[in-house]
């Protein structure tokens, strides 16, 4: 009976954890498209990806959320902001510039998307979705997704790889100070 | 599992895609755009993930790192665009940059 006490509140509990990141995670994610400062927008992507990494841990994966802190919280927005720094404050609000018409349809597209995933996920899940099976206690951690990396999808992981390479040299290809003369 | 359901997770992603695509839409500055392109990334991770976990199927979590990876290629690019517009003396609106000729 005790426990059954106890699961209660560990359910009521991570309930209260769930909502309150996932209205950071919505709030924040406004807060990145509505802010006229690229500046704040970047640390305000911050504040989603980390209330999108404990919804990591929430689901039980482990790895992912560790990934998630350090690829994105660490590496990329770190790259944002330097190159926010570096290319100086360009304010621009949201709503402005652009004739209104613009404005209004790009509102629209992206609320027919929204109602598009919306509906088409409740249709495919058909019911499917509340009753979930149970994991076992290995199932995100960093052995678990190595095996199944390193074994099972072990093509995905070196075309990362070639990609990433790809995509390096770009970025300095790109930013080198050779400028051509066409 | 305890606490919410896959749905309300799903819930979650399909909303943050929505404000992603919203801000890409709406935004003439490339950072911006860059950073709304995020959240659609982080919003289709995060439904990767919850599904990954409702199947109990390893392949979501792959699949969500590798994301995360073209996440990381596809700023280092377009960063590196951004500076090499800078250095030109560019605009950085969107509007502006509607063809590839310097």
């Amino acid at each position: 009976m005790s426990g059954l006490v106890l699961a209660s509140a560990g359910n009521t509990l991570v309930w209260i954890v769930w909502v309150l990141t996932a209205f950071s995670c919505l709030a924040s994610g406004v807060a990145v498209v509505t802010f006229s400062n690229p500046f704040y927008s970047a640390l305000a992507l911050i504040g989603n990806l980390a209330s999108l990494a404990v919804m990591y841990l929430l689901l039980s994966a482990e790895f992912v959320a560790a990934a998630q802190v350090l690829v994105y919280a660490g590496a990329v927005v770190v790259m944002f902001l330097f190159v926010i720094a570096y290319v100086g404050p360009r304010h621009e609000t949201p709503w402005s510039g652009g004739p209104s018409w613009q404005t209004i349809g790009a509102a629209a597209a992206a609320g027919a998307l929204l109602a598009e995933i919306v509906i088409a996920v409740g249709m495919q899940a058909n019911g499917s979705l509340s009753h979930e099976t149970a994991v076992g206690s290995d199932f995100g951690t960093p052995a678990w997704i190595g095996r199944v990396f390193l074994v099972d999808h072990l093509l995905a992981f070196e075309i990362t790889s070639v990609v990433l390479l790809v995509a390096a040299v770009g970025g300095v290809i790109l930013g080198s100070h050779s400028r051509r003369t066409a | 599992m305890l606490g919410p359901n896959v749905a309300w997770y799903l819930t979650v992603a399909a909303f943050l895609f929505g404000i992603g695509a919203l801000g890409v839409l709406i935004r003439r500055n490339t950072l911006v755009v860059l950073l709304s392109l995020e959240l659609m990334l982080n919003g289709g991770n995060l439904a990767l993930i919850a599904l990954s976990r409702h199947w109990h199927n390893g392949a979501g979590q792959i699949f969500a790192l590798t994301v995360m990876a073209i996440a990381a290629s596809e700023v280092c690019v377009g960063l590196g665009l951004v500076v090499a517009l800078n250095r030109r003396n560019l605009s950085l609106d969107v509007d502006t940059l509607s063809e590839l000729r310097g």
